[in-house]
């Protein structure tokens, strides 16, 4: 069995990744414009959305009541897909899920394959796959293709090139297209991108997809884009190949009135998107003759058994987590070592795959709530964020290092001072006479241990002379009692 | 063949052990309280779905009668400097302009219509509050390819089909919900670099809707 979530085994330390990331200018002011712009736009349709609310409330409803019925609901997509002529595949975990794909392509001849931007693919890390097969895949999304040209890694969800501005972009087609007189205007390399890949669209026999949804009651799916490439990779090839994580089910086609809403406006700001794609099955002198879909778990049927962590699996994948988080727009998406970054990452990724995964991406938070409060479908990622911390010091003390180390004996004192009045006050006391070590100006610059990361980079207030509760104390005390004052 | 059990079996299994035993809730219990049913006058509505065009930077044409189809197709054609356009063979013959190159879509390849600078179909709804025109492919609003690879869509859209709210254009079409849907908001674009939006990229970069019909 191997669960795989993009390229590694194991995410980097986030603190140590940030590190790089904060010191290139560059990059952080090319996340800084690009979530600025695009919080912008999404609260100003999200102003004009009346019953935005009363949205989000079905969307999580809906995600709820199917994750809770997912047997049944994957069931009938199933059926209603094969019924239109639709072959369905189930994959377990990524190998799995590559393999399918490789013997379907090998099957029908492909040497090439043009793809549409799919998260899910990246996440089982197909490209390098199909690479290993001897199969070409062809990104067509403008953002994947920046990537991939670039030999870079994606770092948004949404815009997995947010990282380059359009002058990085322009230097990457001039060298990889061959254009050398390539401007910098973004009509110019939109319309470069348009050129490159029209002669690969009418020449590449097989497509692969991801999917927005897949509609339980008719067996469809549905393709959210912007450029047009999705609508050519479901629409021209003679083979089409989805991949479909099990958690995008939703159970009917009515649903789509709640999803097409929230999507586009969280995701890019807009009231919709250019184009939605709906398809089932094959139809006859229509798109692709051969309709191949793969369901994937990879790890997404450990996050259902308690309530709060099923909750991760609601997400549609809109970004909107990652644009307002002050931590995201500060690293960008590279930080996080994993293919879903921002706080959706900082839970998705350590669920599906493991917690051994990354036990640093937890605490890429500073629990400030935007996340929660944008979320379309109201995934309390604050909530399940704690939780995880709380899986991890779990499983930490429960190794030797793990228990003698700075921050457990730290938090355990913690709540041994806490737990009682008497040690707290004494407590209080220590620490006056304590900080005069290193008070300076009034200020603690320099604290010891682990306590010197915070004043690394901030100037901690002392503990005052007196303390509230001394100070209420010494207030009562100079008070008359409570039986000579006069009732109101 | 291994004895161990399939992909397929080991999921559904999988998802059986994590989920609560107790499922007696029912899909009617979804809240959906959210806006279903329109409330602007028809002519708001009408003048909203414009609002939103224009936003989108669609080339919008007027027609009070069927009888002005033709030179509104062909004033589209015109605008464009284009000459020749694609239709699908159902297309009605009487809407078309004379003195254009009409092709009609028989079986032709990909490489035929990708030559074709101009498509132009009809479609079945719009929902104002988004600008968006639902096509459910087959018959005069053809099969998928044709409006996709020319780069100028000319879109026909009958204003009785205009609804204010995504979910009325959705259940207007629902019945039609296992056919190819496409639905389009303005031409082709992306905001991929530095989040802004740019008009076209693969799809049609010249969107023309033309409105005729009584409201």
């Amino acid at each position: 069995m191997s669960i795989r979530v993009g390229k590694t085994s194991k995410a980097p330390d986030f603190p140590i990744a940030a590190v790089t990331a904060l010191e290139n200018a560059q990059l952080r002011q090319n996340v800084h414009h690009a979530t600025e712009v695009i919080r912008n736009k999404r609260a100003l349709r999200v102003r004009e959305t009346a019953d935005w609310q009363e949205l989000r409330n079905a969307a999580h409803d809906i995600k709820q009541h199917t994750l809770k019925h997912l047997d049944h609901y994957l069931i009938e997509f199933e059926r209603n897909c094969q019924q239109a002529g639709g072959t369905v595949h189930w994959a377990r975990d990524a190998d799995e899920a590559n393999a399918i794909a490789i013997g379907l392509i090998q099957q029908y001849g492909g040497e090439e394959v043009i793809k549409v931007k799919t998260m899910t693919s990246d996440e089982v890390q197909m490209n390098v796959a199909l690479e290993k097969a001897g199969i070409t895949p062809h990104e067509t999304d403008l953002a994947d293709m920046i990537v991939q040209l670039g030999e870079d890694e994606p770092s948004h969800i949404v815009v997995p090139a947010l990282h380059k501005n359009r002058f990085e972009i322009r230097d990457i087609f001039r060298k990889k297209m061959s254009l050398p007189h390539l401007t910098a205007e973004p009509e110019a390399l939109a319309g470069a991108a348009r050129q490159y890949l029209r002669e690969r669209f009418m020449r590449v026999k097989i497509g692969i997809s991801g999917a927005n949804f897949a509609i339980a009651e008719t067996g469809s799916v549905c393709v959210v884009e912007s450029e047009g490439n999705g609508r050519m990779c479901v629409t021209l090839p003679d083979v089409l190949i989805t991949l479909v994580g099990i958690e995008k089910i939703i159970p009917t086609f009515q649903d789509l009135e709640v999803f097409l809403q929230l999507l586009p406006r969280s995701a890019t700001g807009e009231r919709m998107n250019p184009y939605n794609s709906l398809w089932t099955g094959v139809r006859k002198g229509d798109g692709p003759q051969a309709f191949h879909v793969i369901l994937l778990d990879n790890g997404r049927t450990k996050l259902m058994h308690s309530e709060m962590e099923r909750e991760t699996l609601d997400c549609i994948r809109c970004g909107a987590c990652l644009n307002a988080c002050p931590v995201y727009r500060e690293t960008g998406g590279h930080a996080y070592g994993s293919i879903y970054s921002g706080p959706i990452g900082a839970i998705l990724s350590p669920q599906l795959n493991s917690l051994q995964y990354s036990r640093t991406l937890p605490f890429a938070s500073s629990l400030c709530g935007a996340c929660y409060e944008v979320c379309p479908v109201k995934i309390n990622i604050p909530e399940i964020l704690i939780h995880l911390r709380g899986r991890v010091v779990r499983d930490d003390q429960k190794t030797i290092s793990g228990t003698f180390s700075q921050m457990n004996l730290a938090m355990k004192g913690a709540a041994l001072v806490f737990g009682s009045r008497r040690r707290y006050e004494a407590a209080q006391r220590l620490g006056r006479m304590g900080q005069k070590l290193f008070e300076k100006n009034g200020q603690l610059e320099h604290l010891p241990g682990m306590a010197g990361g915070w004043t690394r980079f901030r100037d901690l207030r002392p503990l005052p002379k007196q303390a509230f509760r001394d100070w209420w104390k010494a207030r009562e005390a100079a008070r008359p009692s409570p039986e000579s004052e006069p009732r109101p | 063949m291994s004895a161990s059990p399939s992909a397929r079996e080991e999921i559904l299994s999988r998802i059986r052990a994590a989920v609560p035993a107790d499922r007696s809730d029912e899909p009617e219990n979804i809240t959906r309280t959210y806006q279903r049913i329109g409330s602007l006058r028809r002519e708001t509505c009408l003048d909203l779905l414009l609002d939103r065009l224009a936003d989108y930077e669609s080339e919008i044409l007027h027609v009070a009668e069927e009888s002005g189809l033709p030179a509104a197709i062909a004033q589209a054609l015109n605008n464009a400097h284009e000459h020749s356009v694609l239709v699908d063979p159902s297309f009605p013959a009487a809407w078309l302009p004379q003195g254009f190159d009409i092709v009609p879509d028989n079986n032709l390849s990909i490489h035929a219509m990708n030559g074709i600078p101009a498509v132009v179909t009809t479609c079945e709804a719009a929902s104002a509050s988004t600008g968006t025109i639902y096509l459910v492919h087959g018959g005069p609003q053809g099969r998928r390819a044709i409006t996709l690879l020319p780069d100028h869509h000319i879109c026909l859209l009958n204003r009785s089909h205009v609804y204010e709210l995504v979910p009325e254009a959705l259940a207007a079409i629902a019945s039609h919900s296992s056919e190819p849907i496409t639905t389009i908001s303005g031409p082709s674009a992306t905001s991929d670099i530095e989040m802004t939006r740019i008009r076209g990229v693969h799809g049609p970069r010249h969107l023309t809707v033309i409105l005729y019909g009584r409201i």
